[in-house]
C-alpha cells in the first residue's frame, strides 16, 4: 500500500468512532457504575473484566487497564473498534435500563490499547515447557489461539497463506473500522511472544500430514471459503467483483477508485460495508438489493441506519437473474421481483418470485452472498465436519484428537470476538491435554 | 414570599448567605460585585498586619472527575495595607448601607494592638468584627489564628480585649483543629463574644504529585500543611456547628461556614441553629453567581415548607440530635429493593457480601466469587440472527433478594444503588415498645 493511498484512505474513511481524548476517557470512565459480575463483562465472547478495565483508566494504571484486556483478548486493539459493541457490551450496560447513554465500552477499550501500542508493548509468555502447536489460517482464531499457546509456554507456528498475516482483520474489516497497519501491530504483539508466522498455502505448499507429523497439535482457524457465486449469467463480467475482493482491493491497491452507480447484491454486514464504502470511493449511486425484506435482513440494525446516512439506497424483495453486459463489461442486473411466503421452520419468511422481471442499470455489481465453507481437506484426516462448519466439543476439539478448531470454519461467520474466544479455549485445553501427556 | 432577612448577634443583612472571609473579599471591589449579585454579607478577608505571600498557595482533592470536593490553602491574611482596607470598607459601607460588612481581624497578641485596630474598623464603618482565632496555617506559627484558638485562655482573654473596645457585635470563629471545639465556644462566650463562627478550616496535605513526590500546593518542591475546606468538610462542619448549637454554656448566635455551597447546605447549617451562613469554596469555583439559586432555592423551600422567616425554622433539627445512649434500640428497618426499578448492578450484592451483613442474594446463596466464577464459564458469544435462529443468547439476570431475617437495617445497599427509590428502607413491626441504651441499661 501506497503513502498516498494510505493517506487517501485515511481521508476517505476517517474513524467511524473516533478516538477519546484523556479528558474524555477519564469523564467516561468515571461513569461507569463499576456493577458487580457485570453483564458486559458476561456478554463479551472472551469475558474481559470491562469495569476493571474502566476503573484503572480512572486511576490513572492505565498498563494495569491495558493488561487487563490483554489478558483476556489479545486482540484488545481490533476488537475495540470492530466489534458490534451494540449487541455485546454496551448493549448489555445497566444504564439502558436506566434511560441513560451506555457507558462507551468500545471507545475506552480502544483508549487503553492506544496507551499499550504507544508505550513499551511488552507482554510476558512462559518459559517454553509445553507442546508445539501449528495453528492453520493467520486469522483472529489461530491468534487468539497462538497468544494464549505462548502465555502457556507452547510453542507456535502459525501458517498463513497470504502475504500478510491477520486474515480478515488484515484484508476484510471496513476501513473506518479497523486499519490493515492496526491488524500488523497486533501481527507483531505476536511475534514479540514469539510467534513465528509461515507464508503457506496449506494443502499444495505443505501438506497437513507434513504439519501433523511436524507438531504436536494442529489447530484449524481456516476461516471460511471465497464468497458464494450467484450463479447467474453474466456472473464473469468485467465490473463484477465480490464484496471480499473488493474491501480488500481497496484496502491494498493504490487509486482505487470507483464511478458511476453501483449496485450490491446481499443484505448481510459485509453487504453493508462494501455499500458504504462503494459510496466513500466516489461512486455516484449505491444500491443495495436484498431478495427479502427490511426485516429479514441479516445485518446489525446499527450497521443498516448507518449505511442509509452514508446514502446507500435500499431495495427489497428483488433477486438478481441475470448481470448484463455491453462489450463484456457490466452494463446492468436483471431482478427477479419476489413476494413474501410462508414462514419457514425457523420462523422466518421464505420468498418467492412474483414471475415480473426489471432490468436495473449499472456500471458495477458487487455481490455478498456469504462466505463458502472450507472443509475439504478435512475429512481425510478424520475430522469431522456438518453442513461445512467444523463439529467441536466446548473447548474446540475435533473429532481427531490431535486437531482443534475455532472461529468461522467452527461457529459458520461471526465475529472477530468470537474466534478470538474460541481461539483461547482451544489453547487452554491443548496445553491441559499436553500435560497429560 | 419567604422573608430571608437575618440577624446574627446584632449584624443585620437582607439575607443569610455572607462570603467568608477569603479571596473573594480581598477589596472593595470584589465586596460590590458580590453584593451586586445578591450575596447578604461579606466578612472582610481578614485584615492585620500585611504579610508576604507564596506561589502557588492552593490545591484540591478531586473526587471520581468532580473538582474540587475539597480545596486547601496556605494563604495568609491580607497582603494590602490596614488603610486601604479600611478605606475601601468605608466606601463599600457608603454605597451599600444595608449589607453587612463583617471586617475580620488578625494581629499580635497584645492590648494594645487589638484596641487600635478595633477602633479602625468601627471606624471604617463595620458591622461587625469577626476575631480570626482560626487560621491554622502560617499565621499560627507567629503566635496568631489557631495559636489562639486552640487556647481557651487566650481565646478568652483577647476576646475581652476587644470586648473593652468594641461598640459593634463580636464574633469568633472558631477553629475546628481542637479535640473539643466547645471548650473554646466557651472561652469566646466568657470573653464577651456576641456570637461564633464555625468552622475555621481544617489542617490538611491534599496530595503528593506521584511523578516528582512533591506535595501540593507545590512551592518550589516544598509545601505546608493548609487549610482544608470546600464539600468535603459539610458533614464535619455541621457536627462542630451543632455541637456549639446545643451546648448550654455557649448559647450564642452562630454564622455557620464549612462547604455550604448550595441553599441545602444553608438550610441544613439553620436547621442545626446557624443565623447566618458563611460561603468560601463554592464562590471560588464558581464565582459570586451562585448566590441567585441559594437565594431561590431556599426561598421557595421555605415557602413549600410554610416557613415565612428564617427564625421559623432555626434549629428545629437540634432536639433531634442527642447520645447515642437515647436511640431506640427496638425502631426496625429492613432493605426493599423494587424489582421494577432494578437495573440488575449488583453494588447491593457485593456491598452486603463484603462491606455489611451478607443478606443480599443472587439465585441462591452463592458467595461472590462463586457468582463470578459461573459467569466466566458460561460461553457467550455475539448474536447473529442469521445463525441463531431467533434464539436469545442474553443472559437475564437475576434481581438481588433481601433476606429480611438477616437485614440488620444498616442502609449500606441503599447508600449504593444508583437508582433513586429502588432499594427503600422501611420500618418493621416488631411489637416491641421503644426502648433506648440508657434505659435497657438503666442509667
Amino acid at each position: 500500500m501506497s503513502a498516498a493511498q494510505a493517506q487517501g484512505n485515511q481521508e476517505r474513511f476517517p474513524d467511524l468512532h473516533p478516538a477519546l481524548d484523556s479528558q474524555s476517557a477519564l469523564a467516561e470512565a468515571n461513569r461507569c457504575l463499576f456493577c458487580f459480575d457485570a453483564p458486559c463483562t458476561a456478554a463479551c465472547p472472551t469475558h474481559i473484566d470491562v469495569p476493571r478495565f474502566i476503573k484503572k483508566i480512572a486511576t490513572g494504571n492505565m498498563r494495569g487497564s491495558a493488561m487487563t484486556i490483554l489478558d483476556a483478548n489479545i486482540l484488545g486493539l481490533s476488537c475495540s473498534r470492530v466489534c458490534p459493541v451494540d449487541v455485546l457490551c454496551e448493549g448489555s450496560c445497566v444504564l439502558l435500563k436506566y434511560n441513560k447513554k451506555p457507558i462507551e465500552i468500545g471507545r475506552l477499550q480502544r483508549y487503553a490499547m492506544e496507551w499499550f501500542y504507544g508505550a513499551d508493548r511488552s507482554l510476558t509468555v512462559a518459559a517454553r515447557n509445553a507442546a508445539s502447536v501449528a495453528c492453520v489460517g493467520g486469522g483472529p482464531a489461530s491468534m487468539g489461539c497462538a497468544a494464549e499457546l505462548r502465555r502457556r509456554g507452547a510453542a507456535v507456528t502459525v501458517f498463513d497463506n497470504r502475504e500478510l498475516p491477520g486474515g480478515l482483520n488484515t484484508y476484510g474489516v471496513a476501513e473506518y473500522k479497523l486499519r490493515a497497519g492496526d491488524a500488523q501491530r497486533e501481527v507483531d504483539l505476536l511475534r514479540s511472544m514469539g510467534v513465528e508466522f509461515r507464508r503457506a498455502e496449506v494443502g499444495s505448499d505443505v501438506s497437513l500430514e507434513d504439519i501433523e507429523r511436524d507438531f504436536d497439535f494442529v489447530f484449524l482457524g481456516i476461516g471460511l471459503g471465497a464468497m458464494e457465486r450467484m450463479a447467474i449469467p453474466g456472473e464473469d463480467l468485467a465490473g463484477v467483483i465480490d464484496a471480499l475482493r473488493f474491501i480488500e482491493r481497496y484496502k491494498t491497491l493504490p487509486d482505487f477508485n470507483v464511478s458511476g452507480r453501483v449496485v450490491v447484491i446481499g443484505g448481510g454486514n459485509t453487504a453493508i460495508d462494501a455499500a458504504n464504502a462503494a459510496r466513500r470511493l466516489g461512486a455516484n449511486e449505491v444500491h443495495l438489493f436484498y431478495r427479502r425484506t427490511e426485516r429479514e435482513m441479516p445485518a446489525f440494525s446499527f450497521e443498516y441506519d448507518h449505511s442509509k446516512v452514508e446514502g446507500v439506497q435500499f431495495h427489497w424483495l428483488a433477486q438478481p437473474a441475470e448481470v448484463l453486459g455491453r462489450d463484456g463489461h457490466v452494463a446492468g442486473v436483471r431482478f427477479a421481483e419476489m413476494q413474501p411466503g410462508a414462514p419457514d421452520a425457523s420462523g422466518r419468511r421464505a420468498v418467492m418470485p412474483t414471475g415480473s422481471k426489471f432490468d436495473f442499470a449499472c456500471e458495477m455489481v458487487i455481490p455478498a452472498l456469504g462466505q463458502s465453507r472450507l472443509t475439504e481437506l478435512l475429512g481425510a484426516r478424520g475430522i469431522e465436519s456438518k453442513a461445512g462448519t467444523i463439529v467441536v466439543d466446548r473447548p474446540g476439539r475435533t473429532s481427531n484428537p490431535k486437531y482443534y478448531a475455532g472461529g468461522d470454519c467452527v461457529n459458520g461467520g461471526r465475529e472477530v470476538v468470537d474466534a478470538v474466544a474460541d481461539g483461547k479455549r482451544a489453547a487452554v485445553a491443548i496445553v491441559q491435554e499436553a500435560a497429560r501427556g | 414570599m419567604a422573608d430571608l432577612s437575618s440577624n446574627c448577634a446584632g449584624i443585620r443583612s437582607p439575607n443569610p448567605f455572607w462570603l467568608a472571609s477569603g479571596p473573594p473579599t480581598n477589596c472593595g471591589e470584589q465586596v460590590m460585585r458580590a453584593f451586586d449579585a445578591g450575596w447578604g454579607g461579606a466578612v472582610w478577608k481578614t485584615i492585620g498586619e500585611p504579610i508576604v505571600n507564596v506561589s502557588s498557595r492552593y490545591s484540591s482533592v478531586d473526587w471520581n472527575g468532580q473538582r474540587m470536593m475539597g480545596l486547601n490553602n496556605i494563604e495568609l491574611i491580607t497582603d494590602r495595607p490596614i488603610e486601604t482596607n479600611m478605606r475601601e470598607i468605608a466606601e463599600v459601607k457608603k454605597r451599600y448601607p444595608k449589607h453587612a460588612v463583617v471586617a475580620s481581624l488578625m494581629v499580635e497578641s497584645t492590648r494594645e494592638a487589638w484596641h487600635e485596630i478595633v477602633k479602625r474598623a468601627e471606624d471604617a464603618g463595620a458591622d461587625g468584627l469577626e476575631l480570626n482565632f482560626g487560621c491554622p496555617h502560617g499565621m499560627s506559627e507567629r503566635g496568631m489564628g489557631s495559636a489562639v484558638g486552640q487556647v481557651p485562655e487566650y481565646s478568652c482573654m483577647i476576646t475581652e480585649w476587644v470586648k473593652e473596645a468594641a461598640r459593634t457585635p463580636v464574633l469568633v470563629k472558631l477553629t475546628p483543629n481542637i479535640t473539643d471545639i466547645r471548650a473554646v465556644a466557651r472561652a469566646a462566650k466568657r470573653g464577651g463574644a456576641d456570637g461564633l463562627s464555625a468552622i475555621n478550616t481544617i489542617n490538611s496535605i491534599t496530595g503528593i504529585d506521584l511523578d516528582t513526590l512533591e506535595p501540593r500546593p507545590n512551592v518550589g518542591g516544598s509545601s505546608s500543611h493548609g487549610g482544608y475546606c470546600g464539600p468535603a468538610v459539610k458533614p464535619i462542619a455541621l457536627h462542630l456547628v451543632e455541637q456549639i448549637a446545643s451546648d448550654p454554656d455557649v448559647g450564642l448566635p452562630i454564622s455557620g461556614i464549612g462547604g455550604v455551597g448550595t441553599w441545602r447546605d444553608a438550610a441544613e447549617f439553620i436547621l442545626l441553629g446557624s443565623n447566618t451562613v458563611q460561603v468560601c469554596t463554592a464562590a471560588m469555583h464558581y464565582g459570586y453567581r451562585i448566590v441567585e439559586d441559594m437565594i431561590d432555592g431556599l426561598s421557595n423551600w421555605m415557602d413549600e415548607k410554610g416557613f415565612r422567616t428564617l427564625d421559623d425554622f432555626r434549629g428545629l433539627t437540634l432536639p433531634k440530635i442527642m447520645d447515642w445512649k437515647h436511640l431506640d434500640l427496638n425502631y426496625k428497618i429492613v432493605a426493599r429493593i423494587h424489582e421494577d426499578k432494578c437495573i440488575r448492578c449488583d453494588l447491593c450484592y457485593i456491598a452486603c457480601w463484603d462491606g455489611a451483613h451478607q443478606c443480599i442474594h443472587l439465585s441462591g446463596h452463592e458467595k461472590p466469587a462463586e457468582v463470578e466464577a459461573a459467569s466466566r464459564e458460561r460461553i457467550a458469544v455475539t448474536p447473529i440472527p442469521k445463525l441463531d435462529n431467533g434464539a436469545a443468547t442474553v443472559r437475564e439476570r437475576s434481581v438481588p433478594k433481601v433476606d429480611e431475617s438477616e437485614c440488620v437495617g444498616c442502609n449500606l445497599c441503599w447508600l449504593v444503588c444508583p437508582v433513586p427509590g429502588c432499594i427503600t428502607m422501611e420500618q418493621v413491626d416488631n411489637g416491641l415498645p421503644p426502648q433506648s441504651w440508657a434505659q435497657r441499661t438503666g442509667q
